[in-house]
């Protein structure tokens, strides 16, 4: 029963497959999509005290694995439960959508759990596919018509850092003749100074890179976050991130800090997409572009934890990752609301957001603050203990880089506030109401954010049991 | 752990932080505008009133930090809760709690619309505010000190003049750029601290003198914005203008105050060193920007900025008594805060009421109306004096201890320091005599009416300490003289310290 979580996705696909061969309605399939989201956390919720390895000891369960996919698992779900009729997708593919978004939740569970590289490769081109393919099924109903251009763009690029990824793989391969990540660990061991085995590394990370949406590998991301409908965006902004940050940790403990060449050039990926991702969210006037940008900058924060190739770091990346899918997620939700025909979103579409909905505009203003990383919220706790944890290894400069970093992201974040805020046009639109599955989520996700913030303790003591499974 | 008296019974700081936020969530589901005003009120009078307590029991003889409370917050980090009160953070919190119930009377009729969000604004504020006064862990004052942004900026924000977005975006990200490397000094002090926040136990160390010089850069920055001092004030009179009246209060009485709060607390203890080091320069800037804001308040139309470049003034005033680093000049500082505090405060409140019956802030179209509100003149008229230090009033007795303690420390600082005196009278009176007199050009005031009785309410409390402190200051500054002394014996030890193990360096 190792395999529960994962089969249980599994046979949820399979219902969606079931259900999309006849002619349900939109609502129906929503809620079924709901049903089958909450039997997958369960099932999640169920698995945590599992421990064993299957397959060979290609796939390894234990509390690391068993934490990330509860937490894929409940960010998934809260994507489908306020994606409503998903009013983005096309209305005669819907039940494919939810087939392929639960195919892509398989293939990320599966990544987490993966220790050996063909496994690895494996569920990550599973999960890759399936989003591929969401991307272009969005509906013309909101006035988009690129989104056959963001499908193909994603998938090129994806397909381009994949080759990376196998080409490192190989390295790997001829380097140390394993394919299981603890043999790769104890002979990378005795060859840290080799170029070879750095270069290896560096290529399997460009795979999670893109994932996580980092520079360099992050030229996909704002049109791939403008062009899928507003429901995708939401689940390619939050869960990937989440199994690519499981797998940056299992990577980067690879190295485990021997090697400065690899510790100066992770530094430069992560201080480089802070500013990349900052500076160019400054003059954005779509909101999902400069969601977009903003997740670029977040991705170097999440990488600067990994960089103190400590137990303590690690914790704090996946303290971080998991607030920065709470607060994305609370963004999402009040654009997917917003957002009633399914189209884009400019920042001025905001104005006057109190007036029709104030429970979204407290929504929307938190989720910003915490992005930016005002206290008490959690983006700033995040912060806050990553550039502890980085100070601790003496990296004085990049944490005052990446201080500056948060006043300058301030700027845009504070310019969507004041949209939903601070005006108060002549014809604000018609009043919205959430209605009372959004707005119990909206509450959730609102308390998630400040409670992770003002008391971080005890998810904190579950991280580090979580990174102690692994190292 | 020995310069925190731990306070075993009722946990008074934690109410007195606590409760505005228990009554912003309170007003959460009321409806109705008066309800949440009512609330507002008798919270933030609670508050008050508690406030007092803590008067009542605060020991003057010691200057350690009292009615201590400490408990592990994140303990991950060894962050802890830990807040404490001393002579030089009692009055300011007291003044904090005294202040809020007349920030809410005064926005009774002046904001009509969203009025739940702006009163927990304004208790989230008070919460952010004492809090920031009280805290003994650095986490905790830098997490309560940005956090009290946000509520600061909703207020310019939504309820603001008509450049309220220019206005309130500059502050927030000027306040936020300030602090970002104060955030980088906070970690670099807990790494050499053996990974503790405590804050009392940062102070008195020997730090290397090139740290403590970017140290004190940091602290710096983050301190002379929010005071704010020359040349780092241009976010003041934008803030000033276009906030309600409550803001303008809240802005003028406590927001400057933590900046040079934060030079007492945090730059002169923890790195003494840079301060000996910057204390010339920082003293002429201090200078400059009372000469600055005398000369730009003497040329305003605007009531709201000129009141606002006086403070810019006052503020200078402030920061020259703190880094005189004698007895005289920084109990004038704390003194002059409160005074400021005080005045200014009263001031805004002035203009808002004013404003409430012109609609207009130009000093030309409130010219006389004097003659149909005499009850107002006469308040009007007090702060005035007060604020550019007549004998009598408060302002006299804080200016004339720190200009005391600038002779004593040299007689050009003080010669250079005595225009801004006179400049403060020039704006002032100008101001009062277009005020109540105008000129033949008035423009016709008949139908204005005097001060309601809750006008009168807010206002009188102010007169109350404008004259008290102006006539008998001993009971305010025995409250602050054990800190001050502590304060300076350990400063003087740490200056001899330095100077012997130089001259034992020296051939």
């Amino acid at each position: 029963m190792l395999f529960l979580p994962e089969l249980i996705v599994l046979l949820s696909a399979l219902v969606m497959f079931l259900v999309s061969l006849g002619k349900p309605t939109a609502p129906t399939i929503h809620r079924l999509a709901v049903v089958l989201g909450a039997a997958v956390l369960l099932a999640t919720i169920a698995g945590l005290g599992l421990d064993g390895s299957l397959f060979y000891e290609s796939y390894r369960v234990d509390r690391f694995s068993q934490v990330f996919k509860l937490l894929i698992g409940s960010a998934t779900l809260i994507v489908l439960l306020f994606s409503g009729t998903a009013p983005g997708v096309k209305n005669d593919v819907q039940a494919e959508y939810y087939l392929f978004l639960l195919i892509g939740v398989l293939g990320l569970m599966m990544l987490v759990s993966s220790v050996e590289l063909l496994a690895i490769f494996v569920a990550l081109e599973l999960s890759s596919f399936a989003v591929y393919i969401m991307v272009p099924m969005r509906s013309r109903s909101g006035n988009v018509v690129f989104q056959m251009e963001s499908g193909i763009k994603y998938l090129l690029f994806g397909v381009m850092t994949t080759g990376f990824m196998l080409f490192g793989m190989s390295y790997l391969f001829g380097l140390t003749g394993s394919t299981y990540l603890t043999d790769i660990i104890d002979a990378l061991a005795l060859m840290t100074s080799e170029p070879a085995a750095m270069v290896a590394i560096m290529m399997v990370l460009a795979g999670f890179f893109y994932k996580l949406a980092l520079f360099p590998f992050h030229f996909w991301v704002p049109d791939i976050y403008e062009g899928a409908a507003n429901e995708t965006t939401a689940f390619i902004a939050a869960v990937p991130k989440i199994a690519a940050t499981a797998m940056l940790i299992r990577i980067v403990s690879l190295a485990a800090g021997d090697s400065e060449n690899l510790v100066s050039i992770l530094l430069f990926c992560s201080i480089g997409s802070m500013f990349y991702g900052n500076l160019c969210a400054l003059v954005q006037t779509d909101l999902k572009r400069m969601l977009g940008y903003s997740a670029i900058s977040h991705a170097g924060f999440v990488l600067f934890g990994l960089l103190t190739f400590g137990a303590d770091g690690y914790a704090t990346s996946l303290y971080y990752v998991t607030g920065y899918a709470a607060m994305n997620l609370a963004c999402f939700l009040v654009i997917c609301t917003v957002a009633t025909n399914g189209e884009n979103l400019a920042i001025a579409d905001l104005a006057g957001l109190h007036q029709r909905s104030p429970l979204l505009a407290l929504t929307l203003a938190i989720g910003l603050f915490a992005l930016a990383g005002i206290p008490p919220f959690v983006g700033f706790t995040g912060k806050f203990m990553l550039l502890v944890n980085a100070f601790k290894q003496g990296l004085i400069i990049p944490v005052i880089l990446a201080a500056l970093n948060t006043a300058i992201a301030l700027f845009y974040y504070l310019s969507a506030v004041r949209m939903a805020y601070c005006t108060d046009p002549e014809k604000a639109g018609q009043t919205l109401q959430p209605g009372p599955l959004r707005a119990g989520v909206a509450v959730v996700l609102l308390l998630i954010i400040i409670a992770m913030g003002v008391a971080p303790g005890g998810f904190l003591q579950i991280a580090a049991t979580a990174i102690a499974a692994v190292l | 752990m020995d310069q925190l008296l731990l306070n075993p019974g009722f946990p008074l700081l934690s109410a007195l932080i606590f409760l505005p936020l228990a009554g912003a969530l309170l007003l959460l589901p009321l409806r109705g505008d008066g309800a949440c005003r009512s609330v507002s009120l008798a919270v933030t009078a609670l508050v008050g009133l508690l406030s007092l307590l803590l008067l009542a029991g605060f020991d003057r003889s010691t200057a350690a930090f009292q009615f201590g409370e400490t408990h592990p917050w994140i303990a991950a980090l060894s962050i802890n809760y830990t807040v404490g009160v001393d002579g030089i953070s009692i009055l300011l919190v007291l003044m904090t709690a005294l202040i809020m119930p007349f920030c809410v009377l005064a926005s009774w009729s002046y904001i009509k619309v969203r009025v739940k969000t702006f009163m927990i604004c304004l208790l989230v504020m008070e919460t952010a505010m004492i809090g920031v006064f009280v805290a003994l862990d650095f986490v905790l004052f830098y997490v309560l000190w940005e956090a009290m942004l946000i509520p600061m900026y909703l207020i310019i924000g939504i309820w603001g003049g008509p450049r309220k977005i220019y206005a309130s975006i500059k502050f927030f990200l000027y306040t936020l750029a300030g602090s970002i490397l104060l955030l980088v000094a906070i970690i670099w002090l807990y790494r050499q601290n053996g990974y503790s926040f405590y804050i009392p136990d940062m102070m008195w160390q020997s730090y290397g003198s090139t740290a403590q010089i970017l140290v004190f850069l940091a602290f710096f920055l983050a301190f002379a914005i929010k005071v704010p001092m020359f040349p780092f004030h241009t976010w003041l009179p934008a803030a000033h203008v276009e906030a309600p009246t409550a803001g303008s209060v809240i802005l003028a009485s406590i927001l400057l105050k933590m900046g040079t709060y934060g030079f007492l607390r945090f730059a002169l203890p923890i790195v003494p060193d840079a301060t000996f080091l910057m204390m010339p320069y920082v003293l002429w800037l201090s200078i400059a920007g009372i000469i600055y804001g005398g000369f730009t308040a003497l040329a305003q139309q605007d009531m709201k900025k000129l009141i606002a470049y006086s403070s810019v003034g006052h503020m200078g005033f402030v920061t020259l008594g703190i880094f005189l680093l004698n007895k005289q000049g920084i109990e004038g500082a704390i003194l002059q805060m409160v005074n400021h505090g005080v005045t200014t405060g009263a001031l805004f409140l002035c203009v808002g009421m004013i404003y409430e019956r012109t609609h207009s802030r130009e000093l030309s179209s409130a010219a006389g109306i004097g003659t149909y509100m005499p009850v107002f003149v006469t308040f009007l008229a007090f702060f005035s004096l007060a604020s550019f230090g007549f004998p009598g009033t408060n302002g006299f007795i804080g200016e004339f201890m720190i200009l005391a303690g600038t002779f004593q420390y040299d007689i050009v600082l003080a010669l250079a320091a005595i225009p801004g005196a006179v400049l403060a009278a020039a704006y002032m009176l100008r101001m009062l005599q277009k005020i109540i007199w105008g000129g033949t050009d008035n423009p016709d005031q008949s139908w204005i009416s005097d001060l309601n009785r809750r006008e009168i309410v807010t206002l009188a409390p102010f007169l109350l300490f404008v004259l008290w402190i102006g006539l008998g200051p001993a009971p305010f500054i025995a409250l602050m003289d054990e800190s001050v002394s502590a304060l300076l014996t350990n400063l003087q030890a740490h200056q001899a310290e330095t100077l012997s193990a130089v001259s034992w360096l020296r051939p």
